[in-house]
């Protein structure tokens, strides 16, 4: 092996960060500049193409009149509803009415930043890798900025001075940071495995296997709680129409609901490319192609396709549970939250760091390891018997029948039968009267 | 926003009045409001089986606020004709409004002291659709209509008082016609 060869190999060892670290400021704005655009038309073709699908799996053609199956359908959108007339209600709060959707707007755009695409490339005869920025923290800046979007619905809320976006303010509010606390715990698991919170680190250390094998749990409950975070269906009581109108954004007409229109969506690529980060493997090839010429296909520009599919797939996935499910009661909803999901996550975390301590121990054999596993889950399905079962009401609630002031039948009323004598003779006045003359008895007793 | 009534008067003009009027024919978001009979086949429309998406119109919104097409799917009684005209103010320019079946357009055949006899002593209407209560299709064909009317609308005084002087005026093709299959019906 040259030396050339052995220089090669210890610089591909080198991570993101470092390779980000001496980035020109222009290969950066080139990154952001790129970047930007790639979102706002990975938008426009997400909005047509939840369109088109929806249609597809309601049995129905979607928008195909605007351009090659409809494609420019989206652009029609931004275009019309740019030109439109701004309304700002009389009540409203002016600027913090105007600078709602701008809050609203930028947080997730920042949040891409971070994103590791890929790993080291050459561009412009310069060595860097395929992210605009490397954080220590760039896990918690992606939750920062999800954080910061609940202000903007908030205040859009507030500020309309009207009833119904205040209470779908409110709903979004109490949802997206109950679904943070779960969201939160699930990158918990991914966090104690990689060892580190940088999203690059997280990504490279997916390379022994996805965290989605190793985390199942971590994963499925980080996918439940993205749909809830960016307030979308099944969980999309903010701006339930047959309840709220609008939601938060009824009063919003013009470029200001186009905004909060990009943010809806801008936020379902972020938690879809955030998923992809944390358990997917980020841009590394999925597994029968990862084979092909020693992970080839992982190197270069090939991750900027695996990651874009990935997102993608689970893009796919938010537009499929719209069209699937109907939506959730509010308080089942919260119920759900903080009652499955949070108490769940926790007892997995301390399940995943004994697991990870036990198998890091040293001294202790695997038999033994499989005795204290085996000593934990009995303990745990013992302890689940002692739970007291859920108390089933006895009684229906009935409504008072004395008391109320107003004159109610008995709830279970049954009308008697009347006594024999007069079933008799009531059957005999019924009767035609040649019948009875003819054969009293028996008629009558037929007829009862 | 009004800003494209604001351009100058030029070559230009006709080339952003189209694709203006293109976006707006392309993305006209009607707002979720029926009244009576006929607002079941306004629903069936959207259904998938007519598929109004297809015009990239399947957005029904909810709050009057991002709504540009009201279908007055129904007889306005005189109690709804506050609320529709309420409705109406709460929609942002440019609106228009289709009056649906014959009782909002004309009262139909409720010509009593309950029904207003014609939705357009409330609203302006810009295109009349009639039956009772008209099939999707027609209820598509008057929508097709309706955006033949917009792509002809002008930009701004200045092109209005053009166009009148030319006398142009949208000729209203039935879409049974202008959308038939090439070489049909011959």
């Amino acid at each position: 092996m040259t030396t050339t060869a052995v220089l090669a190999q210890a610089q591909q060892r080198l991570s993101n960060a470092e390779l980000l670290a001496d980035d020109p400021l222009w290969l950066t704005l080139i990154k952001v500049v790129v970047l930007f655009i790639v979102v706002m038309l990975t938008l426009a073709l997400l909005v047509w193409a939840e369109r088109r699908v929806l249609g597809r799996l309601q049995n129905r053609p979607g928008p195909n009149r605007a351009g090659p199956f409809g494609m420019l359908q989206s652009i029609a959108d931004a275009l019309k509803l740019s030109l439109k007339e701004d309304i700002r209600p009389a009540r409203a709060d002016k600027w913090v009415y105007i600078m709602a959707p701008i809050i609203g707007g930028i947080p997730p755009f920042l949040a891409m930043a971070v994103m590791p695409f890929g790993g080291e490339v050459t561009m412009f005869g310069v060595q860097t890798a395929l992210q605009v920025v490397d954080l220590p923290v760039g896990v918690l800046v992606v939750l920062a900025c999800s954080s910061v979007g609940v202000y903007s619905i908030v205040l859009a809320g507030w500020s309309s001075g009207s009833p119904y976006p205040l209470l779908g303010a409110l709903r979004s509010a109490a949802q997206v940071i109950s679904y943070e606390i779960a969201m939160g715990l699930s990158i918990v698991g991914v966090v104690l495995f990689a060892g580190s919170l940088s999203t690059a680190d997280i990504a490279a250390a997916q390379s022994g296997g996805w965290f989605a094998w190793i985390l199942p749990i971590s994963f499925v409950i980080y996918l439940i709680s993205m749909v809830g975070e960016t307030n979308r269906a099944p969980f999309d009581l903010p701006e339930a129409e047959s309840e709220l109108v609008g939601g938060f954004h009824t009063e919003y007409t013009s470029l200001k609901f186009l905004m909060f229109f990009l943010a809806e969506y801008a936020n379902m690529v972020v938690v879809s490319a955030f998923a992809t980060t944390l358990f997917l493997g980020g841009g590394a090839v999925p597994w029968p192609l990862s084979a092909i010429a020693d992970n080839a296909l992982s190197s270069g520009y090939w991750p900027l396709l695996w990651f874009g599919l990935k997102t993608a797939l689970l893009i796919f996935g938010f537009i499929w549970a719209r069209a699937a499910l109907p939506r959730l009661r509010y308080d089942q909803f919260m119920k759900f939250g903080w009652k499955v999901l949070v108490p769940l996550n926790l007892v997995w975390i301390v399940a995943v760091t004994a697991l990870r301590v036990l198998r890091n121990a040293e001294g202790v054999t695997s038999g033994q390891r499989i005795v204290i596993i085996g000593v934990a889950v009995a303990v745990l399905v013992l302890g689940s018997l002692l739970l007291p079962g859920r108390q089933v009401a006895d009684e229906e609630p009935q409504v008072p029948l004395a008391g109320s002031g107003y004159p109610l039948p008995p709830l279970d009323l049954t009308v008697p039968t009347p006594p024999r004598q007069r079933r008799t003779v009531r059957a005999r006045a019924e009767q035609p009267r040649e019948a009875v003359t003819a054969s009293g008895k028996e008629a009558g007793d037929g007829n009862a | 926003m009004g800003l494209e009534e604001k351009l100058p008067n030029g070559i230009l003009l006709t080339t952003v009045e189209k694709l203006v009027n293109w976006s707006r024919k392309t993305s006209m978001w009607p707002a979720t409001f029926g009244l009576a009979c006929c607002a079941i086949e306004m629903m069936t429309t959207g259904g998938s089986r007519y598929d109004i998406a297809r015009f990239g119109m399947e957005r029904f919104s909810a709050t009057p606020r991002q709504a540009d097409l009201m279908i007055v799917a129904g007889r306005v009684s005189n109690k709804m004709a506050p609320v529709l005209r309420q409705i109406y103010d709460q929609m942002p320019e440019p609106r228009w409004v289709l009056s649906m079946g014959v009782c909002a357009s004309s009262g139909g055949m409720f010509n009593n002291y309950a029904i207003v006899q014609g939705v357009d002593h409330v609203v302006p209407v810009d295109i009349y659709l009639p039956g009772c209560p008209p099939r999707p299709e027609m209820l598509l064909d008057a929508i097709l209509k309706l955006h033949a009317k917009v792509m002809d609308e002008p930009l701004g005084p200045a092109r209005a008082a053009l166009k009148a002087e030319r006398g142009e005026r949208t000729e209203l093709i039935p879409s049974s016609v202008r959308y038939a299959p090439r070489g049909a019906g011959k």
